[in-house]
Formats: structure tokens, sequence, C-alpha cells
């Protein structure tokens, strides 16, 4: 049940992004060369480091899924690869925005970590075409999980090369936490733990709504009579809820 | 070095300046999560719907067990006669 726990994750994630933001606007100093600006780095950090950690946790559960070819691993690794882009697309925008108030630039082209994020993201923006382009479910799921590994393990690869032959203009969070002050440090760990709440309450929220949605349809297969035919499915990128899909009398389906 | 002594330093951009692009920033992530607990509330809409059209299935099958079907009996009695 993927329901279950999820009012008081909810509650949890709305609390900590309160607590974010008050930090963020009335705890927080500013920052001595970039003023109020710096106030986004609470926000564009946090939301780049989820959605990187994403496309890494999305590939370990394609493993998962082709170790155990569950298809309910298949399923999960689909929801949050789905976040990571919605993250990932948070992040150009945030990370554009303080470009143009910083540099006076909305893109610059030459700095090596906004470029190796636009190639990561849009990496990443293949994975559904992909499996739109494969009808059959089995294949769509093991072709999927294969490129989930294969792209999750260019991430840390890209973070690492990125980082090697930084150009040392884009100015660093992450690994120099103890160099800020405490205030500062405090603000943005508060602020990447209400954002990691937030991505595994989308995520929760998103394997919920498809989990009651196959529970629906194996409802309406029972009750028109069609208890033994494969779910009809058309061509689709969302993982199949069909193979061992039970009935919801008993209790379990087969996201 | 306190707080005060950070603002006294002057900051890169005064506030009028970069508060509309903190605004926006922070705007578009929550236009972000707005948009996605619209798609949301729409599929909820869905499952609603479609629980909706189950329940009707199920009462119209119900309404038909409990319905005495005509027996051969019956019928070709009807017809004797």
């Amino acid at each position: 049940m993927y329901g279950r726990g999820l009012r008081s994750l909810s509650i949890l994630t709305v609390a900590a992004m309160a607590l974010a933001l008050s930090l963020v606007f009335f705890y927080a100093p500013l920052e001595a060369e970039q003023g109020f600006l710096q106030k986004i780095f609470y926000l564009h950090v946090p939301l780049a480091i989820i959605a990187l950690c994403g496309f890494v946790l999305g590939g370990l559960l394609a493993v998962m899924h082709l170790r155990t070819r569950d298809s309910r691993w298949d399923m999960r690794s689909y929801v949050v690869i789905h976040m990571s882009l919605i993250f990932a697309v948070g992040t150009l925008i945030t990370g554009s925005i303080w470009a143009k108030g910083s540099w006076g630039h909305w893109w610059v082209w030459n700095e090596p970590t906004l470029v190796s994020f636009l190639i990561v993201f849009l990496l990443y923006a293949t994975y559904q075409p992909l499996r739109f382009a494969i009808e059959d479910p089995e294949r769509q799921a093991r072709y999927a999980s294969v490129f989930a590994i294969t792209a999750g393990a260019f991430v840390p690869m890209n973070f690492l090369a990125v980082r090697l032959s930084s150009a040392y203009l884009h100015p660093r969070v992450l690994g120099s936490t103890s160099n800020l002050p405490g205030s500062m440090a405090l603000t943005f760990l508060v602020s990447l733990i209400a954002m990691a709440l937030l991505f595994a309450t989308m995520c929760k929220y998103e394997l919920t709504a498809k989990h009651t949605r196959a529970q629906v349809r194996a409802l309406r297969r029972l009750l028109s009579g069609e208890d033994g035919a494969p779910a009809p499915r058309g061509r689709s990128a969302v993982p199949s809820t069909s193979g061992p899909m039970t009935t919801p009398a008993a209790g379990r389906t087969s996201l | 070095m306190n707080a005060a002594l950070i603002v006294a330093e002057a900051p890169a951009l005064p506030l009028n300046t970069a508060g509309k692009y903190v605004a926006g920033a922070y705007i578009v992530v929550f236009v972000i999560v707005l948009i996605y607990v619209a798609i949301m509330g729409i599929r909820l809409s869905h499952i609603e719907r479609d629980l909706g059209e189950l329940l009707e299935i199920k009462k119209a099958a119900d309404a038909a067990e409990e319905k005495p079907l005509p027996t051969l009996a019956s019928t070709t009695g009807a017809q004797s006669t």
C-alpha cells in the first residue's frame, strides 16, 4: 500500500518547507558578495542535489527490477526519474534566474556546471520517449531499466568530471558547507531536508495514484467478466500494470 | 563577522534589484508544485468518475440477478393454452 503514511509525510513536508522558508528569509544573513540574490541558492542547490540523487536512485531501482523481474521496481524507477526531471526543470529555471541577476545573462555556455546539468537533463528527457517507442510492456520495462542504470552511472561521473575540470566560476555550496557561517549552513541543510521530503512526498503521491488507478482498472475487468483477460493497453510510456496482477479482492497488485 | 557587518559591506545587488529575481525563483518552484497538485486533482477526479461508473455497473448487475427469469415450463404452458 503506497498510501500508507502519506498524510504524516505530507504534514512533515509542509512543516519542513515552512521552516526552511522562515530560516531563509528571517534567519540566514545576507551573503557579502551576492547579497539578497544568494537566497536563490537555498532553493536552487537543494533542487539540483535532489534531482541528481533521484536520477541515481532511479538507476538503483532499475537494478532491482532487472534482478527480480518485478514490475513494481520498474514503476518506482519510472516515478523517481519522472520526479527528478520535474526537479531538474526547477533547477534549470532557478539557475537561469540567478545567472541573469548575477551575471546579466540567462545562460552561459562556457560554464561547465550549467552545461553538464543541461546534458544530464536532456539525457533523461529521452527516457519517456524511449518508453513510448516500445509497445511490448516487458521489453519496455527492460530497456528502460538498462537506460536508467546507464544514465544513472553517468550522473556521478559527470559530476566528478565537472568538479575536476571546473573553471572555478560556478559558486560551490556542496563540499564547502563547513566554510559557511553556522546560520547559513543550518538554513541550507534544512532546505535540503525539506526538498528531499517534498521529493519523497511527490513520489509517494504519484505511486499511490498509479496504484489506485491500476486497482480501479482491475476492478473494472472483474466486474465486466474479463477477469482472466489481459489488461487492455495502448502505446504508453507508463510502466505496465499487467503481468502478475491480482484482483483488488486479493489485496495485491503487480505495481 | 556578525550579520549586521556583512550587510553593511554592501551586497552585490540591492534588495530592490535582487528582490525580483529571488521572488521569481521561488514563485517558479511554487507554480511547478501547484501544477503538479492540479494534475493530481485531475487524476483524482478521473478515478472518482471511474469508481462511480463501476458502482453503476455493480448496481445494474445486482438488479439483473434479483429479477426472476421466466421459466421454460411457464413459457410452454402459456403457449398450449
